[in-house]
């Protein structure tokens, strides 16, 4: 599994490729700089090698305001555009809640508890968001 | 004639101040017996006369700086937190803060025959400026004692609020990855802060993927009430946990349809084994129709 | 205007730059100790500091920069922490419009002002066109924060 992690360079939040997956891991309070440079950087990756899914793992991230928030999005308005699903993992409660007040929410993002059932997720539903079938999760994760 | 009057004045505190320390073992001893000290020292009677001598040495450095009438001298700084722990005690027996006051005052009169026995060779006017002193000094102390009980009794207060709201709160595991809240009662603002944040935790620790908000218990439904579900959901939702409300009697449904309240794309289930059923097929755990596998038979 | 610090008893009040977004990420930091050391829960102590990066951020964009103050404040046996953002920048012409969800003048989301105010206990926004803004936020520790006319 490991010599299929390929590191990818230029980007100063560390993007890996896990087979058609890429997956972001955020760690702790980002520049603005840094989260537009990263959507830039993560859409470049989309477009460059065939990519069924971006994970983001923000599970150490503790605050997320309107600007992150809407990093967030347009990373996943842009996959999509793309083809590729968006997948947000590891929202820490705290942040959820101050997200619902504030009243953001994530269009366009499914979310998952933890990488592993990402990862699950995406082996049961493969197919882009908008082509899955059991109505309730189909509203569920989606935005 | 009036700086005769303030020398008098603080030389009523200082021998006020004197005293209380000459008798400070008889006072103290005294003291330890009353009701307020006996009470709340139980385990000895040492800890009682050492907690005595303590509230005496203050009483003795507030009089010797001549700040008798002062609630804030720092004299009283060093037994502050004793007197918040004794009136606490008192305060959790039931005693109310005008009981605990009484109890204060009670510490006086001993205080007096002490001074009265101590002064007995000097000359009236004497006795009764330093009398008329002890008794202000014992009526600050009694306020400072109100004071720490007041404050005591407001954290009383408000620790046993939090207490209360999660002890009504309790989240359940169900199954392996389903979690559930029962709600009980009226969802005020508060009490519906505490659930969203106690079942967002219980998410995170048993990795649940679904989460159930049973409003069985719940006697009505107003678009507040609505508001505040809704906010749970969207919450569990962007942690990657799906929300179903279980519990929806009918006329609460009827009241939502009503108030014209759009709980867009929650799902919703009449009870709480239909919503389990409802996370069980999104698990993939399958369920039969009969509780033992067809197999087996 | 209220002088910050002046209601504070304890804490001293700290005044940081907001001119890069390099400064939002110490103020956030720093907005965060803060509401540790005042007793704020985990969840309260991510909503202030939400709101703080929406309002130093609006400073940045909109206001060309300016500066944060940041005060303990207690009021009986509350205690809380008081933040002022100031800037010089060109104001706000219509203030409802501004707290309004979904307006925006930046390329936001258009949530800072409206979505800051329903994060903390207390907001208050003064403006005039030409002659920048000051928003005072107050969040106190504890679900419930004392009454109005404590204050």
């Amino acid at each position: 599994m490991t010599d299929r992690l390929t590191r990818l360079p230029q980007v100063q939040v560390p993007v890996l490729r896990l087979e058609d997956a890429l997956l972001v891991t955020i760690q702790g309070d980002l520049q603005d700089t840094s989260a537009e440079r990263l959507q830039a950087d993560v859409l470049r990756h989309v477009a460059e090698n065939p990519t069924a899914a971006v994970i983001i793992d923000i599970s150490a991230v503790e605050v997320v305001d309107s600007f992150l928030g809407r990093v967030l999005a347009e990373i996943a308005a842009g996959a999509g555009l793309l083809a590729a699903q968006t997948i947000v993992v590891g929202m820490r409660p705290s942040v959820a809640i101050t997200m619902v007040e504030l009243g953001l929410s994530l269009p366009g993002v499914r979310t998952a508890r933890d990488l592993q059932s990402s990862l699950s997720m995406l082996r049961e539903s493969p197919a882009s968001v908008h082509e899955r079938g059991e109505r309730g999760l189909d509203d569920t994760h989606r935005y | 004639m009036s700086e005769q009057q303030n020398a008098d004045e603080w030389s009523s505190a200082t021998r006020v101040g004197e005293a209380l320390r000459r008798r400070r073992e008889q006072i103290a001893q005294r003291w330890a017996d009353a009701q307020l000290f006996r009470t709340v020292f139980t385990v000895s009677r040492d800890e009682a006369v050492e907690a005595c001598r303590a509230v005496l040495d203050a009483l003795a450095d507030v009089a010797d700086a001549g700040a008798t009438e002062d609630v804030d001298a720092p004299g009283f700084q060093a037994v502050r937190e004793q007197l918040a722990r004794m009136s606490a005690s008192r305060a959790r027996t039931g005693l109310n803060p005008a009981q605990i006051a009484a109890e204060v005052a009670a510490l006086r009169s001993p205080a007096v025959e002490h001074l009265s026995a101590e002064l007995d060779r000097e000359p009236d006017a004497v006795v009764h400026g330093a009398l008329l002193e002890l008794t202000v000094l014992m009526g600050t102390l009694r306020l400072v004692v109100m004071e720490t009980a007041l404050t005591e009794g407001h954290e009383l207060i408000s620790r046993q609020r939090q207490q209360l709201l999660e002890i009504a709160t309790p989240v359940i595991k169900l199954w392996d990855g389903v979690v559930a809240v029962p709600l009980i009662g009226t969802l005020d603002s508060a009490r519906s802060q505490v659930v969203m944040e106690s079942l967002l935790e219980a998410i995170v620790a048993q990795q649940a993927r679904y989460a159930i908000l049973d409003i069985t218990g719940v006697p009505t439904v107003d678009s507040l009430v609505a508001q505040h579900l809704m906010k749970t959901v969207a919450a569990a939702r962007l942690m990657g946990a799906e929300c179903v409300v279980s519990g929806v009697r009918p006329a609460i449904a009827q009241t939502i349809v009503h108030l014209g309240i759009d709980l867009g794309g929650v799902v919703t289930r009449a009870s709480l084994a239909d919503a389990l059923a409802f996370a069980l097929r999104g698990l993939g755990a399958g369920v039969a129709a009969s509780p033992q596998p067809a197999a087996q038979r | 205007m209220t002088p910050i610090g002046t209601d504070a008893h304890r804490g001293s009040p700290t005044h940081l730059p907001i001119r890069s977004d390099m400064d939002l990420m110490w103020i956030r930091q720093e907005v965060r100790q803060m509401a540790a050391q005042a007793g704020f829960s985990l969840v309260q102590q991510t909503k202030l500091v939400t709101a703080v990066s929406e309002l130093a951020r609006n400073a940045l964009v909109h206001g060309g920069g300016g500066h944060m103050d940041a005060a303990v404040v207690r009021e009986g046996a509350h205690t809380g922490v008081r933040l002022v953002f100031t800037d010089s920048g060109p104001g706000i012409a219509d203030i409802d419009q501004a707290m309004s969800d979904g307006y925006t003048s930046g390329g936001g989301l258009g949530l800072g002002l409206g979505g800051a105010r329903r994060l903390v206990h207390d907001f208050r926004l003064d403006s005039e066109p030409g002659r920048g803004t000051t928003v005072t936020i107050t969040m106190w520790q504890g679900s419930v924060p004392p009454t109005r006319q404590a204050l």
